[in-house]
């Protein structure tokens, strides 16, 4: 009798959800963790940039190896975006609107990159390019750099951010099928316009996501870049190697207040990713399903 | 008419134009940047001969410091996996203030470059950081031990757990749930033995992904392990020191031990997918 008593009043959660209790102690703990492991070092960053006060931070923004650094990321990152934009649609295009041998692997091969230690991709161009690699006396023969220079700096940022845009892509554009393209073939389009006015409409916001993706890794990659750049300050820094280069020398509110940048940089790239995933919320769905 | 047949049977035929353009320019793409590059590392590490292959490969600096890298690895994943659960969990399931931005919040790893987080978790962690203080005068560093390298791993690897998990959650049918609940089960059961079942190859693919993320990671990790030989010194590290010696074969060795363990995880995810493809349908 006093057992039921007890037992009743459970009654009133329902049968499918955990108590308040249990759902207050979940929250609490997600809360924590996150607080602890995300916000954290982020308002660290911002903390450390302008703890030398304002001016500091301001002065060493615009000294002059940060601002060849920062010079140096855009630069890289807008030679890579767009060559990654093209494999993308290219990719997708060949994998999504056609049947072939070998379709699994090479969607398997679009991923490899992302297995793949960024510092092990960057040795790989150091064997291929640099002094004592396979290329590297001919190279040297004939005056290119391509090692410890902006070429090989390029060639490792891209290989680690190969697969961003076609990822996006090929989900949905196989989600998409062919009827539409089939359609506008019919209709008398040639294969030109077909494709900048039927398919490319219909993945702009899976285009912009992982052009979005592309570029922040573009912008941030390290560990590829730390292995071909050679350090050099002022010509082949980019502004994650400026930093490493400031934190080593313990000029931490310098090192900070470039990592501010880049830290901004993220925080602009959630808010457009998020401003995406709720414009183009079918699209965005249809990938990641 | 036989070559007619032969690339038909490759391909099937289609009215869509650009098939031979498109997949020769991915190919081509791919091959110059990613396939020959890895080839060339594979035929740098056969010309060293499999004497002085498995020398260097089996130095005891080299297999410390993939030991290193994977034990955090693995730490560092295991700890994801069940918090990012919870996470996971809170944000699919439950309506509170500011679950959107948290929701947003979620990527912050994947959008901060791994130098900005690196020198930052240092910050936080070393021993007069915001969190290190408390503990250094009990004796407890973390920053400059392998624990920081755990906690740098943590952290480049929560979005892996979490983004896998959600899709899975938010498509877990609800009437499940409500069965197991008439049926008599208390809630902890109807979790335990209906809902971890079916969760179950989602959390395994996301601590792979964790796991094969944070064995190949090195900015977040550089500045705060403190990179002591044979201590807290992890694989990557470990192959741009050989490299500033100009040991290349060092360096190769160890990085094709490194590219093999990378295959074999992508091969284990590829598994864990198909095995719950047949066993769920298509999850």
């Amino acid at each position: 009798m006093s057992d039921q008593a007890i037992a009743l009043p459970r009654a009133r959660n329902a049968p499918t959800e955990e108590s308040p209790a249990a759902r207050g102690i979940l929250i609490a703990v997600a809360l924590v963790f996150l607080a602890g492991f995300l916000l954290l070092p982020l308002a660290v960053v911002f903390t450390e940039a302008l703890g030398a006060g304002v001016r500091a931070y301001l002065a060493a923004l615009a000294d002059p190896d940060a601002v060849a650094s920062i010079r140096m990321t855009l630069l890289v990152t807008v030679l890579v975006v767009p060559a990654n934009l093209i494999f993308g649609l290219a990719a997708a295009w060949a994998v999504a609107k056609f049947e072939f041998a070998g379709k699994s692997l090479l969607n398997t091969l679009i991923d490899l990159p992302f297995s793949v230690s960024p510092v092990v991709a960057g040795l790989t161009y150091v064997l291929l390019f640099g002094a004592q690699g396979y290329f590297g006396p001919w190279l040297d023969a004939h005056g290119i750099a391509i090692v410890f220079a902006l070429p090989g700096m390029v060639l490792a940022t891209i290989f680690v951010t190969v697969p961003f845009v076609a990822r996006e892509l090929i989900p949905l554009m196989q989600d998409q099928g062919r009827r539409e393209e089939e359609a506008a073939l019919l209709l008398g389009a040639g294969g030109l316009a077909t494709f900048f006015r039927v398919t490319l409409p219909n993945v702009r916001g899976a285009l912009l996501y992982g052009v979005l993706l592309c570029t922040a890794r573009a912008m941030g990659e390290f560990g590829a870049v730390a292995v071909v750049s050679g350090h050099v300050r002022g010509q082949t820094e980019t502004m994650p190697l400026r930093i490493e280069a400031l934190f080593n020398e313990y000029s931490y509110a310098a090192a900070f207040a470039v990592a501010s940048l880049l830290a901004l940089m993220a925080m602009l790239t959630l808010v457009i990713k998020t401003a995406l995933e709720w414009r183009y919320a079918g699209e965005i769905a249809a990938i990641h399903r | 008419m036989s070559e007619a047949a032969f690339a038909l049977r490759l391909k099937k035929p289609s009215v869509l134009p650009g098939f031979g353009l498109t997949l020769g320019f991915a190919l081509t793409y791919l091959g110059l940047i990613v396939l020959i590059p890895l080839a060339v590392l594979a035929f740098k590490a056969a010309t060293l001969g499999p004497d002085e292959l498995r020398r260097l490969a089996l130095s005891p600096r080299t297999l410390a410091a993939l030991h290193t890298s994977f034990r955090s690895a693995l730490i560092a994943a295991a700890v994801d996996t069940v918090f990012g659960a919870i996470v996971a969990w809170v944000l699919v399931r439950y309506r509170f203030a500011g679950r959107r931005a948290l929701d947003a919040a979620i990527d912050l790893p994947f959008a901060l470059p791994t130098a900005v987080a690196g020198i930052a978790l240092t910050a936080v962690y070393a021993p007069n950081g915001w969190i290190g203080q408390f503990f250094a005068p009990l004796g407890i560093r973390i920053a400059y031990t392998p624990v920081g390298i755990v906690l740098a791993l943590i952290f480049v690897g929560l979005p892996f757990v979490v983004r896998t998990l959600q899709p899975v959650l938010e498509d877990l049918d609800r009437n499940l749930e409500e069965a197991a609940a008439t049926l008599g089960a208390h809630r902890i059961q109807t979790i335990g033995r209906v809902v971890a079942p079916a969760l179950l190859p989602a959390l395994l693919t996301g601590f792979a992904l964790a796991l094969a993320r944070g064995i190949g990671e090195y900015g977040s990790v550089l500045f705060i392990a403190g990179n002591i030989p044979g201590v807290s010194e992890i694989a990557p590290v470990l192959i741009l020191i050989r490299l500033e010696e100009f040991d290349y074969a060092g360096a190769t060795a160890l990085a094709c031990e490194m590219l093999v363990i990378s295959f074999l995880l992508l091969l284990a995810i590829n598994l864990i997918q198909r095995w719950s493809r047949r066993r769920f349908g298509d999850v």
